[in-house]
């Protein structure tokens, strides 16, 4: 009736979320950065999948143990055989680029999944409930507040031993705190709207509106805070790889790698540069890694900006 | 009576992702000294635009494409073009010639101000040399700063005479010298007492050093007025200043106004979409639809036979006192501007809409003396008549 | 006959303030401070008075949108006994049936429709609390609510905010009707609105009212739109109700010094009329601390000695109208003494 018909005309027949979609992904990709983040993800998503395929594994069982020839502690360049050279015992760098893009993903996505998940029912919870609950968990996170990572990390290993896991289960106990206060401040800020309160009104259950009404206007900061999260996981765990306390030597890990090439980044005093492919290649893996998630991060922040939303 | 304000054929596009928003189009208006002008019409229809226009103050899709703002504040001096101005010139226009006064009195004070440090900048901003040489005047006379007054007079004698003086500039960053402007900043600050008393609000000593967060909205919208008010302007514009007030407030500022009016300035540009507020508190009225003027003229004339089809429906849209039957509403809404229907921009809506509405614009024309009207129907309706 | 629906027994809400290190309560915001008010089926009760005054606390309370600190809300079904509203939990209203019956529609229709759901979604909402449909049958009824409040199936399948600011409150009040409510509780549903868009929402809610037989608490601080709808009107001040009567008498005949204030600061947009203004001093008192005796008496320009010291009774003057202030017998004849105030029209 009122508003533009010129505009419906078009779009009309199309499903609203189709074109919502639409409106959004062309908001996101208006944006340059997020051009190349999501190229950059790609190509690193294409490599974790076909890592069998560009670095077929040595031992079937235990793929992301690198395989090496020797054990001599001087790296060896870049070869026919291996082409981004070999790191000190010999370890192969390429086969080890190609699976710790997966090692990557894997931390990324346990650690933001875990802490997501739990920080978001949590925070939820006491949000929308608020009272006693909500009072309680937030003393509890202010005491998780104050335990640094590194300590937290320390007591983990030194309980059960050095590995990946133990690092990703650390990361993950100390993320959620995160998660749990973004998305609670969102329900407070939601809990007292009208439409809150209006479904109230009919009568509609507390489940039904925290899945209807109160997740689906409260999950994006929690969605931005979480692409960029998957990269700052996989620094948090390269550096705990490089302080030893990650994963074991010669697991397929990025951090893992740059710590084996902690005594060669700088070669002998005639040629500084001689045994740059040992910290160049995982270095910059990680990096790019970083980088694609936080440009995805800030293009989705701008294109969910609530500011920019048509009204 | 002498033309204060004039816009001509003011145009005005918001560049937006959307396309252009052509929100003020060929856009004329005129105030006259002394005169109080309403200025009226639907949300979205431009009313803030054409202020933020004319004193330069557009965000920033915003562009000015054309037109004039001829601004002439003694009744016989030579208009100046307010677009044609300099940034720096425009600034000492903003707030000492015209003022300006917006719905929003919370974004209108800063929160960590006291009320008398804001009132007081207006006239630290346009006032310093003037009251320089009011201070200087009485330290010649006799009148003692304290231990500093020898020091305090010789930088008020150069601060009377150019405020921005590098020496002024220097001093100011300097410890101790820096103190220079004391006297100044104090003589503001009684000005601006003096300036709160005078709007009723009681005990202004108090007041002045409160927070904006310790007052009422009334009471902040007051002492929006009085920042306004500082430097004697020319022309007040008040952009629905009154629209979130209580009938009684209301009722407080608007008399405000109208005394402020006799004594202190000379013309007030007020916009609001309340008519009431514009039958009892206006001279003059303008109706706008759209970006586009639709009918002006004497607010007795145009209310009590509007001849616009737009003011027609405007007017039986709002309820009465005497309200006999059902009120009347206009169908549908205004209209997104990205693209703007053609010829006369209300004829969507309009129920006398003729065909030549939907191809030609209506010029606008001077039907009966002093009343204006952009329209076709009443163009043939009173053009047959006379 | 009339026949109550609602009937307010010194309703009470306090907001708490809590202050000091240990966050005791110190002080409460008295927005509502016992009202008693009749409310009668099929009538529309306008409410007026100034922001702050505890309007829309009033209409919160009664639905129980923010549980009442004290007195009763008794509400009497078509079928059934009263129940005291005030003392039932939103769940207990729900297993009692009555949960759905009393329904509000907000200021805002910006803010009170989800920007993520569709618009057949927020329809369908309150329907399916209350039966189960085939999908069918559902997009039906619908379609039908749409239209009684002038959109149509087309509009189904849209957000929000491809709506321009009327028809966001038309979709608001469709919400309210799908709930087959008999009491709305409509908070300034208006003012949000521009004047043009006024007039249809007004028309709309009358039209609505007459059809579905329902009873509306119209919260207004415009008392020209109150005028135009209501059948009834109650003045508020300060969390109290200082004066009732019938939409007519009301205008012609008004009894408290607030209620002229009102009347005299309506802007008239006719342009005959002389204005003569009660230009009242000062703000409303903070709720925190409400002046003693009336509580008006500070603002109030016939006040006397005894108005700061014993606050005056609702009292019922004949004609349906009800009345508290000291002076109600006298008020004319001071205004037109004062004012030079006659009448308002
Ligand atoms: N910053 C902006 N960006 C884009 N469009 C704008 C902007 N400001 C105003 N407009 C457009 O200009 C028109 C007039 O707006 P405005 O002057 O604020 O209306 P009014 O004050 O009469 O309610 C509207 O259609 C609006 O969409
Ligand atoms: N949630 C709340 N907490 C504390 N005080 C409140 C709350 N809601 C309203 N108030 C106070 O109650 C008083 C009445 O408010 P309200 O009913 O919204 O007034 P109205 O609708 O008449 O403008 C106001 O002084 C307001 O500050
Ligand atoms: S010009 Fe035509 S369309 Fe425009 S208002 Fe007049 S009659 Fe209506
Ligand atoms: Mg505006
Ligand atoms: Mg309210």
């Amino acid at each position: 009736m009122e508003t533009s018909t010129a505009m419906t005309a078009v779009q009309a027949h199309e499903h609203p979320r189709l074109r919502e979609l639409k409106f959004t992904l062309a908001r996101i990709f208006r944006n340059p950065s997020a051009v190349i983040g999501v190229v950059l993800l790609s190509f690193f998503i294409g490599v974790a999948i076909a890592a069998p395929y560009i670095a077929p594994p040595k031992y079937a069982h235990a793929p992301y143990k690198m395989p090496h020839k020797g054990f001599s502690p001087t790296p060896k360049a870049p070869s026919e055989r291996f082409i981004m050279g070999t790191t000190s015992g010999q370890y192969d760098i390429f086969y080890g680029v190609v699976w710790g893009t997966r090692t990557a993903f894997k931390i990324g996505l346990f650690v933001v999944g875990i802490a997501g998940f739990v920080g978001i029912t949590l925070g939820v919870l006491a949000g929308y409930y608020g009272g006693w609950f909500d009072e309680f968990l937030m003393r509890f996170v202010d005491i998780v507040w104050s335990i640094p990572l590194l300590v937290l990390a320390m007591t983990i290993v030194v309980a059960f031993g050095r590995g990946l896991e133990n690092i990703m289960i650390a990361l993950a106990l100390v993320e959620w705190r995160w998660y749990v206060r973004v998305i609670r401040s969102e329900v407070l800020k939601l809990r007292n709207q009208e439409f809150v309160q209006a479904a109230k009104l009919m009568g509609v259950s507390d489940c039904k509106i925290i899945l209807r009404h109160i997740l689906p206007n409260s999950i994006y900061p929690v969605l931005i805070m979480g692409s960029m999260d998957m990269g700052s996981m996989v620094i948090s765990a390269s550096f705990m790889s490089f302080v030893g306390l990650g994963a074991p030597k010669g697991y397929a890990d990025w951090g893992q790698m740059v710590a084996l090439a902690r005594n060669y980044i700088v070669g002998p005093s005639n040629d500084p540069l001689q045994f740059w492919y040992t910290i160049f290649f995982p270095g910059i893996c990680i990096i790019l890694f970083v980088l694609a998630w936080n440009l995805l991060g800030d293009a989705l922040r701008d294109a969910f900006d609530p500011k920019l939303r048509r009204r | 009576m002498a033309v204060l304000l004039k816009a001509q054929d003011l145009t005005t596009n918001f560049y937006t992702y959307e396309g252009a928003v052509k929100a003020l189009d060929k856009f004329s208006l005129s105030i006259d000294h002394g005169c109080t002008f309403g200025l009226v019409g639907e949300s979205g229809c431009g009313k803030s635009v054409t202020v933020r226009s004319m004193l330069r103050v557009i965000q920033s899709p915003g562009v000015i494409e054309g037109g004039k703002v001829l601004f002439s504040e003694k009744a016989d001096a030579e208009p100046v073009d307010l677009l044609a101005l300099t940034e720096e010139e425009m600034e000492s226009v903003r707030g000492d010639s015209i003022s300006m006064i917006f719905q929003e009195p919370n974004a209108a004070l800063n929160p960590v101000i006291t009320i008398g440090d804001q009132v007081a900048e207006s006239f630290l901003f346009h006032r310093v040399a003037e009251m320089s040489q009011k201070i200087c005047d009485a330290i010649d006379s006799g009148e003692s700063y304290g231990l500093l007054t020898p020091y305090y007079r010789a930088m008020l004698g150069v601060a009377a005479k150019n405020p921005k003086a590098p020496l002024l500039k220097f001093c100011s960053q300097v410890p101790f010298l820096k103190w220079w402007d004391k006297p100044v900043k104090k003589e503001a600050l009684q000005r601006a007492i003096k300036i709160i008393g005078k709007l009723g609000i009681a005990n202004p000593e108090e007041i002045v050093t409160r927070y904006p967060h310790n007052l009422s909205g009334g009471m902040k919208q007051r002492i929006v007025i009085a920042i306004a008010l500082a430097c004697h302007p020319t022309l007040l514009i008040a952009d629905e200043a009154t629209s979130n007030l209580d009938v009684t407030v209301q009722a407080q500022i608007l008399q405000l106004l109208n005394d402020l009016k006799k004594e202190s300035i000379s013309s007030i540009l007020l916009i609001t979409h309340d008519l009431g507020v514009v039958a009892e508190t206006c001279e003059k009225v303008g109706v706008m639809y759209a970006g586009t003027l639709c009918e002006t003229g004497d607010v007795k004339d145009v209310f009590s036979t509007p001849l616009h089809p737009y003011t027609q429906a405007l007017l039986t849209s709002v309820p009465k006192f005497n309200q006999e039957g059902e009120l009347q509403s206009i169908e549908g809404s205004v209209p997104n501007l990205v693209n703007p229907p053609s010829g006369c921009r209300f004829h969507p809506r309009c129920p006398k809409a003729m065909d030549k509405c939907s191809t030609d614009k209506p010029e606008l024309k001077e039907l009966i003396p002093g009343h204006l009207v952009a329209c076709h129907h009443a163009d043939r309706v009173i053009g047959g008549l006379s | 006959m009339k026949k109550k629906i609602i009937e307010l027994k010194g309703l009470e809400k306090h907001y708490p303030v809590f202050g000091g290190v240990l966050k005791r309560q110190v002080n409460s915001v008295k927005a509502l401070d016992g009202i008693d008010l009749d409310i009668y089926r099929g009538e529309c009760l306008g409410v007026v008075g100034e922001s702050g005054c505890g309007k829309t606390t009033t209409g919160k309370a009664i639905i129980n949108l923010h549980a009442p600190t004290g007195g009763e809300a008794i509400y009497y079904p078509e079928d059934g006994d009263p129940m005291d509203l005030a003392k039932m939990s939103n769940r207990q209203m729900k297993n009692a049936g009555i949960r759905s019956r009393l329904q509000m529609v907000f200021q805002d229709p910006t803010t009170s429709l989800n920007p993520r759901m569709l618009i057949k979604h927020i329809i369908a909402e309150p329907i399916k609390e209350q039966e189960k449909l085939s999908a069918r049958e559902l997009e039906k009824k619908i379609v039908s609510i749409l239209e009684m409040v002038g959109l149509s199936r087309m509009h189904l399948m849209r957000y929000p905010h491809e709506f321009s600011g009327g028809q966001r409150q038309r979709i608001a009040v469709a919400r309210a009707i799908a709930a087959s409510p008999e009491f709305i509780v409509l908070d300034e549903p208006t003012s949000a609105l521009d004047v043009s868009v006024q007039a249809q929402i007004l028309n709309l809610l009358d039209k609505l009212r007459k059809e579905l037989n329902l009873t509306y608490l119209f919260v207004t601080h415009h008392l020209l739109v109150v005028k135009y709808i209501s059948t009834r009107i109650a003045v508020m001040y300060l969390g109290k109700c200082i004066e009732t009567c019938p939409t007519d008498e009301l205008f012609s005949n008004p009894l408290h010094p607030y209620t002229h204030a009102l009347l005299s600061g309506i802007p008239n947009p006719e342009v005959a009329a002389e204005p003569n203004r009660i230009v009242l001093e000062g703000d409303v008192p903070s709720p925190l601390n409400p002046p003693s005796g009336c509580r008006f008496h500070t603002r109030c320009p016939f006040c006397i000695d005894v108005c700061s010291r014993e606050e005056p009774v609702l009292l019922d003057v004949g004609n349906d109208h009800k009345v508290a202030c000291h002076r109600q017998d006298v008020v004319k004849e001071l205004v037109k003494e004062k004012f030079g105030i006659e009448g308002y029209f």
